[in-house]
């Protein structure tokens, strides 16, 4: 029997196969510009790897989570979140993922999600913002994350993602140097997740998931910001599949 | 299946405008009111007809928004939107508006409302304790008292008042006994269908109708609930929603959380139990504007500081209606319970130990899916650590 998470994000979808109690394989694509389309291009990729849906469970999660039509069962990615980390991290922790479009904080206490926050319905604070001003430096995120360790303490002051964007071309129009900007860009974002962090109260360790999980940079980075580790896991952009997966069993 | 009532209930809606309207053709006086602190026990007493307005969906805000902030509480736009539309048949055919000083927002917009209709402005005190405070707001009854006296022309006597006084509690115990039910595990009555019944009730042109439909709807309950009738299974985690007031059109939170399968219980908001907890004294050696004063300052509004009566309420309801967890459910740019929420927080997870969170939303549909994925990740942390008890 296969137990089957896809996270279906705004920018990434993630999946993960569990063969009974071990987890086989982890794949994840862009979304693109439609759910359901990149959920009709998981099912090809299942069959490749001979994981048959007749076979096995399947859960959906994230936002495009309603489009995966093969699924047996939808759940939100904060729960499912919470479950992988935990399963990834073993110990109760708090979990931080800075996703596409939602930042969340989740509580995870014996398994189980037992609070969480997340940010309000703009892009501030999100995965997209950091993506957009990397694009307005003309470089990817990892880039814009290694040149922020060279750059000097700057603030971006616009905490709107379409005022922050206009800030970013006027400071590089007044010669700023790149990597300034890009520690501006990461210090915008780390003090967003703090405060809420620093809202939302922290039990045990804190855990990243998400894709900046493998972006050691932000990570250093934002653990100065936080004054506290922050820990995470290779497969740490994995969780909500991972979790959605277990979550089936 | 719904109770066969609501729909009687339901049909308040159109009744209440078309005998709004036959009212004041009759030369009936109506006095438009927003507030749970107003005492529609003096309007009657005025032989005026107290009503509520209409305050509570999206349509008439893009044009609120062309004289108010952008950035302001939904309730308060949708408001002001309704009065300069000439879209709310109650604001239409009221004679005087009663306005209070609860928050900034409201009190701001009623100094431009007042310029379209004859107000009377109401000095709420913003603390609800000591005598000082008591003192005033008696002070503030008895203005009241006098304005409607002078603009209709008329005497209010006490005894007027004390049989205005009769009938209120009349209601409020009608109100408080079908909230009551839903203690009952599983509830007989949606949340949806709660609400409507209370919210209705401020629109009641014939109060003696309201109540008796509202005695009729606890009979038809209390038959479901010895046949096992409800509303929802047993399963169905119990929410108690608190916050900010709700209406038809600004109930997408509470449809959210019964969509998603949840059973809202307890509501403990203006538009619900809040102002029914408390009656007015009837003591007939008891000044009545006194009393009045007394019971609409007790009132738990998070306009007044320190507001511990809210948090002692919703303790108190969260046992009697043995809860699972608490939504507060606050308006974008509505300050006070914002702040509240912080504490609130505290009480509910760490005193409780019942799940909690906040949403914070307006009337818009703009963030119907964010709305829809917190209060889903809400319902599954509770049926997770249900599954695990």
């Amino acid at each position: 029997m296969h137990y089957i998470g896809i996270d279906i994000g705004s920018t990434a979808a993630k999946v993960s196969v569990f063969e009974e109690e071990r987890l086989v394989t982890n794949f994840n694509m862009p979304t693109g510009w439609s759910s359901i389309e990149a959920s009709r291009i998981i099912l090809e990729k299942l069959e490749e790897l001979k994981v048959s849906k007749e076979e096995a469970r399947i859960i959906a999660t994230g936002y495009g989570r309603v489009s995966v039509p093969y699924a047996d069962k939808t759940l939100t990615e904060i729960t499912c979140h919470g479950k992988g980390a935990y399963y990834l991290l073993g110990k109760d922790c708090t979990v931080i993922d800075i996703g596409g479009q939602d930042t969340k904080i989740i509580t995870v206490e014996n398994d189980r999600v037992t609070d969480f926050t997340m940010n309000d319905k703009c892009a501030a604070g999100t995965g997209r913002f950091l993506e957009l001003m990397a694009n307005s430096l003309a470089i990817n995120l990892p880039e814009l994350a290694e040149l922020s360790l060279k750059g000097e303490e700057i603030s971006i002051t616009s905490m709107c993602t379409v005022f922050a964007e206009s800030e970013v071309i006027s400071l590089m129009g007044k010669g700023t140097p790149r990597e300034d900007i890009a520690r501006g860009v990461i210090n915008s974002i780390t003090g967003r997740v703090s405060t809420m962090l620093y809202k939302h109260g922290v039990k045990g360790t804190i855990y990243l998931t998400g894709g900046l999980c493998e972006i050691s940079p932000f990570i250093e980075l934002l653990s100065e910001k936080l004054d506290k580790e922050v820990i995470t896991n290779p497969l740490g952009r994995y969780a909500g599949s991972i979790g959605a997966a277990l979550m089936g069993q | 299946m719904r109770p066969v009532i609501m729909e009687e209930v339901e049909a308040l809606r159109g009744l209440n405008s078309v005998k709004i309207k036959e009212a004041h053709e009759e030369g009936k006086k109506v006095v438009g009111m927003y507030c749970m602190f107003s005492p529609s026990e003096i309007a009657i007493a005025a032989d005026a007809i107290p009503v509520s307005l209409c305050g509570t969906t999206q349509a008439p805000i893009e044009d609120a928004e062309k004289e108010l902030p952008r950035n302001l509480c939904p309730l308060i736009k949708s408001s002001y939107g309704f009065a300069i539309t000439d879209k709310c048949p109650y604001f239409f055919f009221s004679d005087v508006l009663l306005a209070e000083t609860t928050c900034d927002g409201k009190k701001k917009m009623y100094e431009l409302m007042g310029k379209i209709k004859p107000m009377h402005l109401m000095n709420l005190p913003q603390t609800s304790e000591g005598d000082d405070a008591l003192e005033s707001w008696h002070k503030e009854m008895i203005k009241f008292k006098i304005y409607l006296e002078e603009v209709f022309g008329i005497e209010i006597t006490d005894e007027k008042l004390r049989d205005a006084i009769k009938l209120m509690n009349r209601e409020r115990s009608a109100m408080k006994r079908l909230h009551k039910l839903n203690a009952h595990k599983p509830a007989p009555l949606s949340g949806m269908d709660m609400m409507l019944a209370q919210w209705l009730k401020g629109f009641n042109v014939d109060k003696e109708y309201g109540i008796s439909l509202i005695e009729k709807l606890i009979e038809e309950l209390e038959e479901r609930i010895e046949k096992g009738i409800y509303a929802f299974d047993e399963n169905a985690p119990r929410i108690l929603l608190t916050g900010c007031p709700i209406g038809a059109g600004s109930e997408k939170v509470l449809k959210a959380l019964e969509d998603a399968g949840a059973s809202v219980v307890a509501l403990e908001n203006c538009t619900g139990y809040k102002p029914l907890d408390v009656v007015v004294d009837e003591d007939a050696e008891k000044d009545p504007l006194l009393a009045l004063a007394e019971k609409y300052l007790s009132t738990p509004c998070s306009c007044m500081t320190p507001n511990n009566g809210r948090f002692d309420l919703i303790k108190r309801l969260a046992e009697e209606y043995d809860v699972d967890g608490v939504v507060d459910l606050t308006w974008v740019a509505c300050h006070t319970y914002a702040i509240e929420s912080f504490s609130l927080k505290k009480l509910v997870q760490e005193e409780l130990g019942l799940p909690f969170i906040q949403i914070e939303t307006d009337y818009s549909d703009s963030d119907t899916g964010q709305v829809k994925t917190r209060v889903e990740a809400f319902l599954e942390t509770i049926e997770v650590s249900l599954a695990t008890v």
